[in-house]
């Protein structure tokens, strides 16, 4: 299910999904068709623009916050032109933050990374464009300023979408230190120790709402 | 009449003047004038002849200053007269005296031109002008009005047989006593034309003596006033067109370009071909973020969508010195408002991240008594001047045509804390979950 209201690049990004092996059920060019066409099709996935068509503010956005509302299980991947944490933030406070997706336009030409993303929020995942998580790195404010640099490292990749393996692997450690770090991090973001994908989830929130 | 005229002149080159409501107008003011420069006249003469009388005993001799000062209420009601023919505003050219009480009035008035200049109207109003007046009233308006009625003076007083015309020619036959009131009716028609120039002739006189010219210039300072508010908002729509048309345009190919270039290096096999699209690929990725930050710069689309708290708390993200905020708004002021504060903000937070030398910065401000006010402060080493050639001396410009206050205090050693605020009202915030 896609939304996006340049022909160009809704043309463009049906090419890239079919060849990697999704099928667009349908592909939508505003707010309004794209919620029609979810009642209709009941897809895995929604891909859309955050900027549309009648309107040329946030529709898209908006129109995805409305549709979580109403099916809270309901994966949405948002495709932006703005690094603002405000978009992503609204986005992932819908729902419980899981199976949603903020990235920014870029990450299409990174077809590999895409796909993976794609994937991601459609198995229930969170993903945030790593260019809107480097920008929150340099905030220093609370609850997030009792974070060494490290943890905060590691929940900069928490928060885009990446498991503990991966994580381990990119920051050259062992995945026993991952853990470590993941279980201070919650401890010290307060977040109480029940179902496990969750926290993650929710250490993400409050890193974006911070 | 579509458009209202300012004053008689325009008035009479439309072509509509004899059916609106001009003629009427320029009648009354010519019949006031005519009645009031008559009483000026008893009334001048009668102050300055009591007071002559009283001379002798040296008595009437202060009571001169009385005579002196007759053109102040004769100018006085010139001036509200001139408001039958004259739209635009017309003041007096009195200054208010430095102290209450009499003797300063009189201080005042005795010692500025205004007083000298209106005896001399009240002189000329009541010697020469009100009989031109009543003579232009005479010849243009009751001649006419005179020849129209002559079938009525024909069919009453002349019992049919005839009437005088004018007190000068008698007419005996109907035609001709229709054909006279037909001519008395094209003479008024003329007549008011007549009038229109005598009255417009007349108010320029007034103007010339007894007006301020402080009343054109505060209209032409109010619609310069206006002209800035209006090119500011041009300004404000045009960016905002410029950020809409790279977001739809260029940004979109972009996008397209490395989504291309993506799926090529899929298909490239490995070797110099698939390091070259790597390249290109790379490239293409880095002329999109240098657009998109170029695209923020011009107009942040999240001040539009979000308002100013988000897009201050924004700015605060991107400055590479820590920066605290406290700053809450209920609603939304209006846009240029918004735009304004937003670039004076993000101009600080650049300044105090290239020269300050802080650690740390501030940004609190809210909507208080009627006014937003945003400060930023920093502990830097202070010493900024905002003249010297910073990009505040701009905005202090943009500022002030929203009558807003740029203040910047730098002490050398810091702190330095700049302070803005513009009066305006909140709209209520579009409620976004909605």
């Amino acid at each position: 299910m896609l939304a996006e209201d340049s022909v160009l690049l809704r043309e463009g990004l049906i090419g890239l999904l079919s060849r990697c092996g999704n099928e667009v059920v349908s592909a939508v060019g505003d707010a309004q068709a794209l919620v029609a066409a979810v009642e209709e099709h009941a897809p895995d996935i929604v891909v859309t623009d955050v900027r549309m068509p009648p309107g040329f503010q946030d529709e898209g956005l908006h129109a995805a916050v409305r549709l979580r509302a109403k099916r809270p299980t309901l994966p949405v991947l948002v495709l932006s032109q703005y690094v603002q944490r405000t978009y992503a933030a609204e986005l992932l406070d819908s729902g419980d933050g899981s199976g949603v997706g903020y990235l920014l336009k870029d990450r299409v030409g990174q077809v590999e990374e895409f796909v993976e993303a794609l994937h991601k929020v459609a198995d229930g995942g969170t993903v945030v464009d790593p260019e809107v998580v480097r920008q929150l790195l340099r905030r220093r404010r609370d609850p997030l300023e009792q974070l060494t640099p490290r943890e905060r490292e590691v929940l900069a990749l928490i928060a885009e979408g990446k498991s503990n393996g991966a994580i381990a692997k990119e920051l050259v450690v062992s995945e026993a230190a991952i853990g470590k770090h993941i279980g201070n991090i919650l401890t010290k973001l307060d977040l109480p120790p029940t179902d496990k994908t969750h926290r993650r989830v929710l250490a993400v929130l409050t890193y974006l709402r911070a | 009449m579509h458009m209202h005229s300012r004053n008689v002149w325009q008035a009479m080159s439309r072509p509509g003047f004899l059916l609106s409501a001009w003629p009427w107008r320029v009648t009354a003011y010519l019949l006031t004038g005519a009645v009031t420069g008559a009483a000026a006249l008893v009334g001048i003469v009668t102050v300055a002849a009591v007071c002559g009388a009283l001379a002798i005993v040296l008595v009437g001799l202060p009571l001169l200053i009385v005579v002196a000062l007759s053109g102040i209420p004769v100018a006085g009601v010139e001036r509200r007269r001139l408001r039958l023919i004259d739209r635009n505003p017309v003041s007096s050219r009195h200054q208010v005296p430095a102290a209450p009480g009499l003797w300063a009035w009189l201080n005042t008035r005795l010692r500025e031109q205004a007083t000298w200049r209106e005896l001399g109207y009240a002189l000329l109003f009541a010697g020469l002008l009100w009989p031109v007046d009543a003579l232009a009233i005479t010849v243009a308006l009751l001649f006419p009005l005179s020849m129209v009625t002559t079938p009525l003076l024909m069919a009453t007083v002349g019992d049919g047989r005839e009437a005088k015309v004018l007190k000068q020619w008698t007419v005996t036959t109907w035609p001709t006593a229709f054909g006279v009131a037909v001519l008395g009716l094209l003479l008024m028609g003329l007549g008011a034309y007549v009038l229109g120039v005598t009255a417009g002739a007349r108010s320029e006189l007034a103007r010339l003596l007894i007006a301020s010219r402080e009343g054109e210039l505060g209209a032409k300072v109010v619609e310069l006033a206006r002209s800035r508010v209006r090119l500011v908002e041009a300004f404000e729509a045009e960016r905002r067109r410029i950020e809409r048309d790279l977001h739809d345009g260029a940004q979109q190919r972009l996008v397209a370009l490395t989504m291309a270039l993506g799926l090529a290096r899929l298909d490239a096999p490995p070797g110099p071909l698939a390091d070259q699209l790597t390249k290109a690929h790379e490239e293409a990725g880095k002329a999109l973020a240098e657009l998109r930050e170029l695209i923020h710069g011009i107009h942040p689309k999240v001040l539009t969508d979000y308002g100013l708290q988000a897009a201050v708390a924004d700015a605060a993200d991107r400055c590479v010195v820590p920066v605290d905020v406290d700053f809450e708004l209920p609603g939304r002021p209006p846009q240029a408002v918004e735009s304004a504060a937003y670039f004076v903000v993000c101009e600080a937070l650049t300044n105090v991240a290239k020269h300050s030398g802080a650690d740390r910065a501030q940004v609190c401000g809210g909507h208080r008594d009627r006014r937003l006010f945003l400060e930023v402060r920093d502990d830097g080493c202070g010493g900024a001047d905002a003249s010297a050639g910073s990009g505040l001396t701009g905005l202090a410009d943009r500022v002030s045509v929203l009558d807003g206050r740029l203040a910047l205090t730098s002490p050398p050693g810091g702190p330095t804390l700049l302070r803005v605020e513009f009066p305006c009202e909140l709209t209520k915030a579009a409620d976004h979950s909605a």
